[in-house]
C-alpha cells in the first residue's frame, strides 16, 4: 500500500500532488490495492501510486485514445469503460489499462476505390458477424453509438456510418468486446475517409485554395523568405503586419495584398 | 395513416428496388411510412438451434426500437427479415424463460414481451388498404401479363408466423389480380430457390432455382412475383448463366411485387429501379406496355 503520509506535498517532476487534507480513498490496479486521492483522474492516481506511463498515454487530454481503462467497482457484475486521463476515480475500482487491442486493419489506397459501401463490405467482411449484441456501444468510452454504425455500413450508409462515429478515438474498447471479432473503429475510420472524400461535397474554396498551393502561387514567396540572411528574417518578422486582437472578422486588411 | 417500417439491410443495398418502390407505392395509397430509427440487421436468418439465444438478440433489439417509439405494428417486406423477426417475436410472446434470459442480457433495453406485432407488407395491404380500394387505385392496369406468385420458403413457414397457410398464395395473387394482372397457378411456387447455396458452387449448378423456373415457364408464366432478395437473387439474377448453360428453355423475367405494384400505380418506373434487376424484366413490361404510365 501507498503510505500518503509521508507523500510529499508538493508537486515532485511529473508526481501528482496531494492537496493539503485530502481524503484518500482504496482502489485496485492489477489487483493490488492503493490509496490515492479522491479528486484525482485514474492517470494520476496510478502515477500517485507510483506508476509511470511510458507508453498508455499521449494527450491527456481525452481525444488522443491511448489510455483506455476497463474497471469494475467491488461487487457489481458491470463492466465499466473510461479513459484514464479522464475518469475520476472512485473507491473500491477495480482497475485495468488496456492502451492497445490488436485489431486487424485494411490495407486499402483511398484514390484507387470506389466511394461505395461494398468496398468497406470487402475489406472487412467481419462486419457481417454482428449479431447486435451491443457491447461496443457499452464499451465506448466516447459515447458512440458503435452498434449503430455497424448496421450503418452493413446497410450501404456510409454518410451516417461516418456521422455516427465521428466522435470516434480509435481506443480500440469496442473490439475488445466484440464477439464477432469485429474491428469496429478500424472500419469506421474507412468509412469517414470514403465519406470525406468520395460523398462529402468538396468546399469550392479549400479546392482552389489547395489548386494554388500545387500550382506554386507561393512557392517564390516561400524561397525568398527562406533565401534570407537570418537578421534580415527577423527584422522582417517584427516589423510584419498583424491583424489587430479582436478586429471583428472580415473588417482587416494588410496594406500589402500581393501575397493574398 | 401512418406505419413503422423496418426495411432490412439488403433492401438498402443490392435490393434498392424492392424497397423504393414499396415505399413510393404506400405513399401513392396515403400511407406515410416512417422507418424505424436505430434499427440493426434482423439475423439475416433465424437460427434452429436450440440453446442460441445470442442469434436472437438481432431481432429482439428491433422489435424493441419499435416499441420504444411507439408502433404496435411494424411493417416488414424482405421474406427473410419477415421470418426472422416475426419467429423471434413469436419466441419473446411465449417462451417465458428465454424472454426473461434475453432480457436480462439486453439491460441496457427496456423489457419486451412480444407487444410490437411483425406485420408483412402483403399482409399490410389486404388488411389496411384491402384489395377493392387497390383496385380503384390502379392507373395502368397490368392488363397483359400472366404472373406466378413465387413465395419461395420463408413467407408460409413455419405455420404459426406464415402470412398464410402453406399451399395457398391468396395474398400476393389477390394484389396482383387488384392491380389487373393474370394469375397462372404454378406446381413450384413453395419451392426453394436454391436458398445460400450457390455461394459455395457455380451458379449454373444450381437446379433449384433452374427447376422453379422451368416449371413457372412451362405453366406459361411470362413474369415471376417474390418478395424475397435471394429469390430474385437465385432466380432473376443468374438467369443469364442459366440460359446459357441450357439448365432453363427460356428466361422468365423476375420481379419484386412492389414493382409490379408500382408500375400499376402508375408510378415513375424510376421508382423501381429495374436497373437491379436482370435486363429481360424491362424488355417485358415494354412489350406488354406495363410502362405506359411511366
Amino acid at each position: 500500500m501507498c503510505d500518503t503520509t509521508k507523500t510529499p506535498k508538493v508537486a515532485t517532476g511529473d508526481r501528482a500532488i496531494l492537496p493539503e487534507g485530502a481524503r484518500t480513498i482504496p482502489i485496485f490496479v492489477m489487483g493490488k490495492k492503493y490509496e490515492v486521492p479522491e479528486t484525482l483522474t485514474i492517470m494520476k492516481a496510478m502515477e500517485f501510486a507510483g506508476f509511470r506511463f511510458l507508453r498508455g498515454a499521449g494527450c491527456r487530454g481525452g481525444i488522443c485514445g491511448a489510455c483506455p481503462t476497463v474497471y469494475r467497482m467491488a461487487g457489481d457484475y458491470k463492466l465499466h469503460f473510461g479513459l484514464a486521463c479522464q475518469t475520476v476515480v472512485e473507491a473500491n475500482m477495480y482497475l485495468a489499462q488496456i492502451p492497445f487491442f490488436p485489431a486487424n486493419r485494411a490495407s486499402f489506397k483511398l484514390e484507387e476505390m470506389e466511394g461505395v459501401a461494398e468496398t468497406i463490405h470487402a475489406l472487412y467482411p467481419e462486419l457481417f458477424r454482428c449479431v447486435a449484441c451491443n457491447l461496443c456501444t457499452k464499451a465506448c468510452p466516447m459515447d458512440v453509438d458503435v452498434l449503430g454504425y455497424v448496421s450503418a455500413m452493413k446497410q450501404g450508409n456510409i454518410e451516417k456510418a461516418a456521422r455516427i462515429s465521428f466522435d470516434c478515438i480509435q481506443c480500440g474498447l469496442c473490439a475488445s468486446r466484440c464477439m464477432g471479432e469485429i474491428p469496429q473503429y478500424h472500419a469506421a475510420q474507412l468509412a469517414r475517409r470514403i465519406f470525406a472524400r468520395y460523398i462529402q461535397p468538396q468546399a469550392e474554396h479549400l479546392k482552389n485554395r489547395v489548386m494554388e498551393i500545387e500550382g506554386g502561387k507561393y512557392d517564390p514567396m516561400l524561397d525568398e523568405l527562406s533565401g534570407m540572411k537570418k537578421e534580415d528574417l527577423e527584422a522582417r518578422y517584427v516589423a510584419r503586419e498583424r491583424e489587430p486582437d479582436l478586429a471583428a472578422a472580415g473588417t482587416w486588411q494588410p496594406k500589402d495584398t500581393s501575397h493574398l | 395513416m401512418k406505419i413503422s417500417y423496418y426495411p432490412g439491410c439488403t433492401l438498402k443495398t443490392k435490393a434498392k428496388n424492392l424497397d423504393r418502390a414499396a415505399i413510393a407505392s404506400l405513399e401513392a395509397l396515403g400511407v406515410e411510412v416512417e422507418e424505424i430509427d436505430r434499427w440493426n440487421c434482423c439475423g439475416a436468418v433465424y437460427s434452429l438451434t436450440a440453446d442460441d439465444l445470442i442469434h436472437m438478440v438481432g431481432p429482439v433489439r428491433n422489435l424493441i426500437r419499435a416499441k420504444e417509439q411507439g408502433a404496435d405494428k411494424l411493417v416488414t417486406l424482405c421474406s427473410m427479415c419477415y421470418n426472422t423477426l416475426a419467429r423471434a417475436n413469436q419466441l419473446m410472446r411465449e417462451d417465458t424463460v428465454k424472454r426473461d434470459t434475453i432480457n436480462r442480457f439486453m439491460d441496457d433495453e427496456i423489457d419486451y414481451a412480444g407487444e410490437v406485432e411483425v406485420v408483412h407488407y402483403l399482409s399490410f395491404l389486404e388488411q389496411e388498404i384491402g384489395w377493392e380500394k387497390l383496385k380503384e387505385a390502379v392507373k395502368a392496369p397490368l392488363s397483359d401479363l400472366k404472373v406466378g406468385t413465387y413465395y419461395g420458403c420463408t413467407l408460409q413457414r413455419p405455420a404459426d408466423v406464415g402470412i398464410e397457410p402453406f399451399g395457398s398464395y391468396l395474398l400476393m395473387t389477390g394484389m396482383l389480380e387488384a392491380l389487373g394482372a393474370t394469375v397462372v397457378p404454378f406446381a413450384a411456387a413453395d419451392k426453394c430457390c436454391g436458398s445460400y447455396q450457390v455461394l459455395g458452387a457455380e451458379p449454373v449448378e444450381n437446379s433449384a432455382a433452374a427447376a422453379v423456373i422451368n416449371i413457372a415457364g412451362g405453366a406459361g408464366i411470362e413474369a415471376l412475383a417474390t418478395s424475397c432478395p435471394l429469390c430474385e437473387y437465385n432466380l432473376g439474377k443468374q438467369q443469364k448463366q442459366l440460359l446459357a448453360k441450357e439448365k432453363i428453355g427460356a428466361p422468365v423475367p423476375t420481379y419484386y411485387f412492389t414493382q409490379l405494384l408500382a408500375l400499376a400505380l402508375g408510378l415513375e418506373a424510376e421508382v423501381c429501379h429495374f436497373e437491379l434487376n436482370d435486363a429481360a424484366s424491362l424488355e417485358l413490361l415494354k412489350s406488354k406496355n406495363c410502362l405506359a404510365a411511366a
